[in-house]
């Protein structure tokens, strides 16, 4: 029999730590089952931030340094400046990168490091229960913002994949999303093209996930994939923002 | 041996960490230290290193840490405002077990303060500076020639015991000139880096955290370091003795003031005053053990500091009971006359 359909080489078979309804999962397999098309599982390191993104090790069988909240893309440009041939990826949830992390990251695309970053946008602190985050809908309940975000008290969400493609550095900027099997294998495809531009040395890139956190977002799991369809796939439009290819370079 | 040169403090460390094989420079600009990346920047691409200028220390020392993550030999520097944004990733590397060299150049402060040379940054080099129960490995170099051997040292030490090392020397010493031999005087050591990231090709994976939540995990993992801690004091301990033989008083200072120190002792030798000078080179591990052993004979004890005591506590920890212990600092850039410190001398004599 033909099988079609197996579990990624470059995922660990451990049990998870994320909520039921949590589609993180989704996006761990998507990098995993990348690392095993494109042949190079043994050849990357991954740096997480902190978050629910901080146990990247239990699930990847690669090398891993745990970066400082927000750090990652500074750890990752010195990793890949003194290892270049090697594939780097830093992963971050929005409270690091859009956060406490914007100087970093920004920098990092701006100097266009050959790096790869994934970025899970859930619109929530996750791992610290649930607090407002930069990418928090306007009107969205949190236990940081009860009364549900007002643009006069805690400005506007952040849209991460539209400002760092603005900077000439960027190679790859994209937003996906994980809620139906269809965002799914576009994310997919996203993922890989993402490792495939730091392959070829074009530069930095960036894919952000949209993401559930049924658990902070107090709706049961099926209804949080609701919530990315109708409350944030508006306001965080999908699509590929800049693709730069060889030709730019010429 | 090679000739000498003369050659500015902060030169004589860039070439150290040079010929240390530091190929990675990560950095931001900060008075009085910006010799040291301004030389790296024109001189590492010559051996084929990289110099990036970040964007701000924060940035600085996580790229040394993603450098060193992977087994090269990587540095930053900075002075007080910057050393005081890097707290954040020192304690990162010393809690993951990454080596890295960090420089400071010290400024006074506290705050902006100003650009004259202090020893106000003793405390948060010597005594943690970031959060958690750490040592940095702290050297302490009085002249050019020791700012060229003790960065080489830094390098070597920082990956014998993967933890970070900092050099904290005043402005003065980062400015001025003197005749220094550019060349190692032994062939620098290297270490195997087994737990190095490289990529997990043909190896189990490999990862380097400071975030342990299981059970006794992280007291385990503390009792690990502080176990590293003891063995580089009992083994790594470096101290100057000047004149003690026959002393009566024995000065304590480390840097600047050390040098200081020394003219005012050769005054007063001369009119019979029998003083004499130790000076911590390594700021951790602190000579205990070596002071104590000194006033077992020499009962009259003068800590002179360019700040407003933060050595003064290690020194009295380590002395015998019986011991007479006199301060002398000025903070705040003050830095003492030879003429200041005989006078010091000699009150603490009468005492």
């Amino acid at each position: 029999m033909n099988r079609v359909f197996a579990y990624p080489k470059s995922l660990n078979r451990v049990q998870t730590h994320f909520c039921p309804g949590c589609t993180h999962g989704i996006a761990h397999r998507l990098v995993a089952e990348a690392l095993d098309e494109l042949n190079i599982t043994g050849n990357t390191i991954g740096i997480p931030g902190v978050g629910c993104c901080v146990f990247l090790y239990k699930y990847f069988p690669i090398d891993v340094l745990e970066a400082p909240h927000g750090r990652a893309p500074a750890c990752a440009t010195g990793m890949k400046r003194a290892r270049p041939e090697k594939i780097i990826f830093a992963y971050q949830g929005d409270g690091d990168m859009a956060a406490i992390g914007t100087s970093e990251i920004i920098h990092a695309a701006n100097r266009g490091e050959n790096i790869t970053v994934f970025f899970i946008n859930n619109s929530v602190y996750g791992m610290t229960g649930g607090q407002m985050a930069p990418t928090t809908l306007l009107g969205q309940q949190t236990t940081t913002s009860p009364y549900g975000r007002d643009f006069k008290n805690e400005g506007y969400p952040i849209r991460m994949a539209e400002m760092l493609a603005t900077l000439e550095g960027v190679a790859y900027s994209a937003r996906v999303a994980l809620h139906t099997p269809k965002h799914v294998n576009r994310a997919s495809r996203t993922i890989k093209k993402a490792f495939e531009m730091q392959m070829n040395d074009m530069g930095f890139s960036i894919v952000e996930m949209l993401s559930t956190c049924s658990t902070n977002w107090r709706v049961s799991p099926t209804e949080a994939l609701d919530v990315v369809e109708n409350e944030m796939i508006p306001y965080f439009p999908l699509g590929t923002f800049k693709e730069r290819t060889g030709k730019d370079f010429l | 041996m090679s000739e000498k040169k003369l050659t500015k403090g902060n030169i004589a460390l860039a070439e150290g960490a040079i010929q240390a094989g530091c190929r990675f420079y990560f950095g931001y600009p900060i008075t009085p230290q910006n010799d040291i990346p301004e030389y790296l920047a024109m001189n590492l691409p010559k051996v084929g290193g990289t110099f990036v200028p970040a964007e701000s220390e924060i940035a600085s020392i996580n790229m040394v840490m993603g450098a060193s993550a992977s087994g090269v030999r990587a540095m930053t520097s900075s002075s007080g405002p910057g050393i005081s944004l890097m707290q954040e990733g020192i304690s990162y590397m010393a809690g993951s077990e990454i080596p890295g060299v960090i420089v400071n150049i010290m400024r006074c402060g506290p705050g902006l303060g100003g650009i004259d040379p202090t020893q106000g940054d003793y405390s948060q080099a010597v005594h943690g500076g970031g959060h958690g129960d750490y040592r940095n490995i702290v050297l302490a170099p009085a002249s050019v020639q020791e700012m060229f051997d003790l960065t080489i040292k830094a390098f070597e030490l920082s990956d014998k015991y993967r933890n970070p090392s900092m050099i904290i020397a005043d402005a003065m010493i980062g400015q001025f000139q003197e005749a220094c031999r550019l060349e190692p005087d032994h062939t620098v050591e290297v270490f195997e880096k087994p737990w190095s990231l490289t990529g997990a090709q043909g190896r189990s994976p490999q990862i380097l955290k400071s975030l342990f939540l299981g059970p006794g995990e992280q007291e385990t993992h503390n009792r690990d370091l502080q176990k590293k801690y003891r063995e580089i004091e009992e083994k790594e301990t470096i101290a100057e003795s000047f004149m003690l033989d026959d002393a009566e008083i024995m000065v304590v200072a480390f840097g600047t003031p050390s040098r200081i120190s020394k003219t005012a002792i050769r005054y007063l030798r001369e009119d019979g005053v029998k003083a004499g000078l130790f000076r911590p080179v390594t700021l951790f591990p602190f000579p205990q053990s070596e002071l104590h052993d000194y006033s077992d004979k020499i009962k009259k004890i003068l800590v002179v500091e360019m700040n407003t005591g933060q050595m003064l506590n290690d020194v009295k920890v380590s002395l015998c009971k019986d011991a007479e212990v006199s301060f002398y600092g000025r903070p705040g850039g003050g830095i003492p006359y030879p003429n200041e410190i005989a006078e010091e001398i000699l009150k603490a004599l009468k005492k």
